[in-house]
């Protein structure tokens, strides 16, 4: 049984201008101890289906219909109760902005000990070595001395690794990245990156990376998952989405962005704009943008296809292949 | 777009600028914070100069005192061989050097129209005789960002991010200036769209002959898209060579590492590239290390590094570097 | 069942769907047709969707609407005068009769008309001490405390509007000095300030405006208005120089900036009209304020000269007889806590609908 399993999820926002399916069918299981990637663009979705999994929707977000099971448990409409202990204690997120997520009134200590004390049994004493301890697996030196800093003497890479010490403080089954490296510098970055995936080895919890960087996903995931306009255009392992994708928003994503022995030819770009939610086509979300865009495309969306059995895609384009036998 | 092709004839040429911010450290108490600290280079007429660096280089700084939206503190800039001085220097040299934003979103009036934005240049230097010679100017401008013209009535809170950025370029386009800086025009968007933005930028260069000076952080764009790349820390210019050369071949150990730190898209390359670890945080721009500013970083600095700043000189043809220690760890 | 037959299966279920006419590439018009761009709206047209939508918002705003046409139009008509004592007509001996009539009563010499099959309009709020109807007065009192918050709310504007642009656009040194004036005004404590400088004005406008067109206003209007030229445009002044300040570093002031853009451009077309909105709404909310410190004024007698009423001192003449009268405070009181309360809700709906950093 895979850890988690997500499954039709559908989850939408309710606004003034309409019903916002931010996310549209969205499946997808998460073994143990695996990195998976989601990438995808501002509004394809991908920040949803994880704040969706935490039930940490924001105003009018509502998970329409689907199924999360944790384990085996569900979790869509399990109620508050359930979720607080699921919370923090069995999925922990992070999220873009180190800057935000940290209370400026508290000391790293503090905040750290809160974290390990709601949801363990530990005292106050093996609270602040388990601290201490964390601090010092994400390579914070001095851990005992910048327990009593503040967040402001932190720097942005600091206060990251400090957010990641606690998301693990209590020893989740699976850690939530969202961006998290997206407001870092480079340099910066490639440590942060470095150190999820030491840590991950070292605890072995699964981790559900969020981003839109494609060279991030390429340096840390296991799994990928592509998704468009709310649903999932492909997912397979790393090395099948770079490198045999098949779905032609894969395609184009991969083409459009420079690469390391860049020959000073054009880009590829995908022409047009991204979908707007609120006014969603027919058939797939992708084809008005698609340059191989066929009838059925306009007409109605491709369900999931097993291209082999570390590869699926939603496209057209496959049964086609499959169809005329090329 | 090779070197060879474009005209060397300095378009622009930056020497010894410094931009120094008063920044309040207490009652009636100011430290200068030095977001660009004495950087000489010049911008050849054609070429895209990439400049890279991480958050608070002085890149972004360096970009908007060329234009002269800042006073510079000291030094000079020097447009077609002539220093800009007076206010009317400045007055003209904005109908020549113009400038596209990082964000598409707050960089447009939320209360004009497209037209109107695109049209503010015109208005500001009179640059039309007849209400309809205005109309049309944007409407071609408008085509030539690739722009429905059926839009220019609409507000650019309706437009998707890539198709601000291009309004935006439609207004940096509109006193038909022969440069254009560039402030991270493609890092706020989608990456499926930073392509068409970037093939379009390029199309521009080679219709209309312009000269960018491309100011990012993502080095594989910047590569993609610059002739030469200067890289910068903390207000510094650290290194300045051709953009192959710079990427196969970083001289300076700051590029290097920021070079080896770029996620690669492509699985097995990511996985294999060594990573040079930096330890510990870039300093504060207020109290910036003495001596070289990286050497609080650097994996070769040496107890020279600290006593003084290593000079910006060209150690091979058309390459600059500012590193003590170029030849040693080099070779 | 292997891998590779599960794959098949797949690929076979999905290809039954489908015909070979369906795998034609689709043509430009086709992939156009399945996106258009959503009707053109501004956030001006947003804003007011909202507010419709408010209902709170919308029933505040009619009733002001009804309040303030009343106050305009039913003097016009109104067989009674605010000012006429209707007990003494000219010509005529008193006819105390006239005097504190209870709601729908009639003086002797009306029920006497009444009782010829005369019709004569009632008193719907009977009339005051002095004969006069009170209905008018209420209505007339609602106009004048309607005209001095309105005023005075633009008085504050204009003169929060240029201090504080130019404060928040020039910074430095002018920044400092408005803004310890500012705090200044502030740390005085305001009723005591108020009441001072209306007792005062009071005595040296009287005699300053013998004979000028101003007289017929009064002085203690006038006083009002210049005390709330004095006093209150301090908020609005740190209000308007926080919105021009944070609108100062929005990136398209740097891009008017680059393209040669004095600062008089930058604040006529990018400053202010950014932060319209707030104005307005800010200035809807000082209405209501302005409306309550005219009534506290009025009521402590520093208010508007009689005979002129003002609702504040409706309230208070009411004092005199409230054991006997006591609709007679609690009608402008009423009146009071509706207009407030009407311009306080439809304000908040306002801001609700235009203020772009409450709805993200």
């Amino acid at each position: 049984m895979a850890l988690l399993e997500v499954k039709d999820l559908h989850t939408s926002f309710f606004t003034d201008a309409g019903e916002v399916r931010a996310v549209n069918g969205v499946s997808f299981n998460l073994e143990r101890g695996k990195i998976l990637g989601i990438v995808g663009e501002s509004g394809s979705g991908k920040s949803v289906t994880a704040y969706s999994i935490m039930q940490i929707l924001a105003g009018t977000g509502k998970i329409v219909s689907g199924s999360i099971k944790l384990d085996g448990q569900e979790l869509v409409g399990a109620g508050e109760n359930v979720m607080k202990d699921v919370r923090g204690n069995k999925i922990s997120i992070i999220f873009q902005d180190p800057m935000t997520s940290l209370n400026p009134t508290y000391t790293i200590g503090q905040q750290l000990m809160e974290a390990i004390l709601l949801h363990t049994d530990r005292n106050k004493q093996q609270s602040w070595d388990r601290a201490v301890e964390m601090l010092r697996l994400v390579n914070v030196n001095e851990p005992e001395k910048r327990m009593k800093q503040y967040p402001h003497e932190f720097s942005g890479g600091m206060r990251q690794r400090v957010m990641i010490a606690m998301a693990l403080a209590c020893e989740p089954d699976i850690l939530i990245a969202d961006e998290p490296t997206t407001a870092l510098d480079v340099t910066i970055q490639a440590g942060i990156l470095e150190l999820m995936k030491d840590i991950q080895k070292q605890i072995g919890m699964a981790i559900i990376m969020i981003t839109h960087d494609l060279g991030v996903v390429a340096q840390l995931c296991d799994e990928v998952i592509v998704m468009y306009a709310g649903g999932i255009c492909e997912q397979g392992t790393a090395e099948e989405i770079f490198y045999n994708p098949c779905h032609e928003y894969t395609k184009g994503l991969l083409r459009s962005i420079p690469t390391v022995d860049d020959s000073g030819e054009k880009l590829q770009p995908i022409s047009g704009t991204p979908i707007d939610l609120l006014n969603m086509p027919k058939g797939c979300p992708f084809a008005p943008r698609c340059d191989n865009a066929m009838k059925i495309c306009m007409r109605a969306r491709c369900e999931r296809m097993e291209i082999n059995d570390k590869h699926a895609a939603a496209c057209w384009m496959n049964v086609r292949k499959a169809v005329k036998g090329e | 777009m090779s070197t060879e092709l474009k005209s060397v004839q300095p378009l622009i040429e930056v020497r010894h600028l410094k931009q120094y911010f008063n920044i309040n450290t207490g009652f009636f108490k100011s430290t200068p914070l030095k977001a660009v600290d004495d950087i000489s280079f010049t911008i050849r007429e054609g070429e895209t100069l990439g400049l890279v660096g991480e958050s608070g280089c002085g890149k972004t700084t360096a970009g908007r005192t060329i234009l002269h939206l800042y006073q510079p503190t000291a030094g000079e800039i020097i447009y077609r061989g002539k220093s800009i001085k007076t206010p009317k220097d400045v007055e003209e040299f904005r109908t020549k050097a113009t400038m596209v934003f990082q964000d598409p979103y707050s960089s447009l009036d939320p209360r004009m129209t497209v037209a109107d934005i695109i049209g503010e240049p015109l208005d500001v230097h009179h640059m039309y005789k007849s209400q309809e010679e205005r109309r049309q100017k944007i409407l071609e401008l408008m085509d030539h960002v690739g722009l429905n013209s059926e839009h220019a009535a609409r507000y650019a809170h309706e437009f998707s991010g890539g198709q601000r950025q291009r309004v935006g370029i439609a207004r940096a386009l509109a006193v038909d200036p022969d440069f254009i800086v560039c402030d991270e025009p493609v890092s706020a968007l989608d990456v499926s769209i930073q392509a068409q933005v970037i093939n379009m930028f390029d199309e521009l260069q080679d219709q209309m002959g312009l000269t960018y000076l491309f100011i990012a952080h993502d080095l594989l764009v910047v590569r993609h898209i610059s002739d030469r790349i200067a890289v910068m820390y903390l207000g510094r210019m650290v290194e300045l060579a051709d953009a192959d050369e710079i990427y196969n071949r970083p001289l300076h150990p700051y590029t290097k590492a920021l070079i080896s730190a770029v996620p690669v898209p492509d699985p097995n390359v990511a996985r294999a590239n060594k990573r040079i670890a930096l330890t510990g945080e870039i300093p504060s721009p207020l109290n910036a290390p003495s001596g070289c500013p990286f050497h609080t970083r650097c994996p070769y600095a040496k107890p020279m590094c600290s006593e003084s700043m290593p000079p910006f000189k060209e150690v091979e043809k058309g390459r600059f570097v500012a590193c003590h220690r170029t030849e040693e760890i080099n070779s | 069942m292997t891998e590779g037959s599960k794959v098949n299966e797949n690929i076979k279920n999905l290809s039954m769907q489908v015909n070979l006419d369906d795998f034609i590439p689709a043509t430009a018009e086709e992939k156009e047709y399945m996106v258009q761009m959503r009707p053109s709206t501004t956030a001006f047209k947003d804003g007011i969707r909202r507010l419709r939508k408010n209902k709170v918002a919308m029933v505040s705003f009619y009733i002001i609407v009804i309040i303030t046409l009343a106050a305009i139009f039913v003097p016009m008509f109104w067989p009674y005068k605010y000012e006429m004592m209707l007990g003494m007509q000219p010509g005529k001996p008193v006819d105390a009769t006239f005097n504190n009539l209870k709601p729908f009563e009639y003086s002797t010499t009306e029920q006497a008309l009444r009782d010829q099959g005369q019709s004569v309009f009632p008193h719907i709020f009977g009339t005051d001490s002095a004969g006069r109807d009170y209905f008018i007065r209420v209505v007339y009192g609602t106009r004048i405390s309607l005209a001095v918050g309105f005023f005075a709310s633009i008085i504050v504007l204009v003169i929060g509007l240029l201090v504080g642009s130019v404060s928040g656009y020039a910074g430095g040194k002018v920044d400092m000095v408005i803004m310890r004036i500012v705090d200044i005004i502030y740390s005085l404590p305001d009723m005591l300030m108020v009441i001072l400088l209306a007792s005062v004005l009071k005595m040296t406008l009287a005699s300053k405006l013998e004979g000028t067109p101003l007289a017929k206003i009064g002085s203690n209007i006038i006083s009002l208005f210049i005390i709330f030229a004095l006093l209150y445009w301090v908020s609005m002044a740190r209000l308007v120089r926080g919105q021009i300040l944070s609108l100062r570093e929005q990136e398209y002031v740097l891009a008017a900036q680059a393209a040669g853009a004095k600062g008089s451009w930058v604040i006529r077309k990018h400053l202010l009209p950014n932060c319209v909105s707030v104005i307005v709404i800010s200035t809807a909310l000082q209405i209501p304020s302005a409306i309550f410190t005219e009534s506290y004024l009025s009521f402590l007698g520093l208010g508007v000269n009689a005979p002129m009423p003002s609702l504040g001192s409706l309230a208070s003449d009411a004092l005199n007889g409230l054991s006997s009268y006591p609709y007679r405070l609690v009608i402008p009181a009423i009146v009071i806590s509706l207009i407030v309360l009407s311009l306080n809700l439809f304000g908040d709906g306002l801001r609700d609908a235009f203020d772009p950093k409450l709805n993200g």
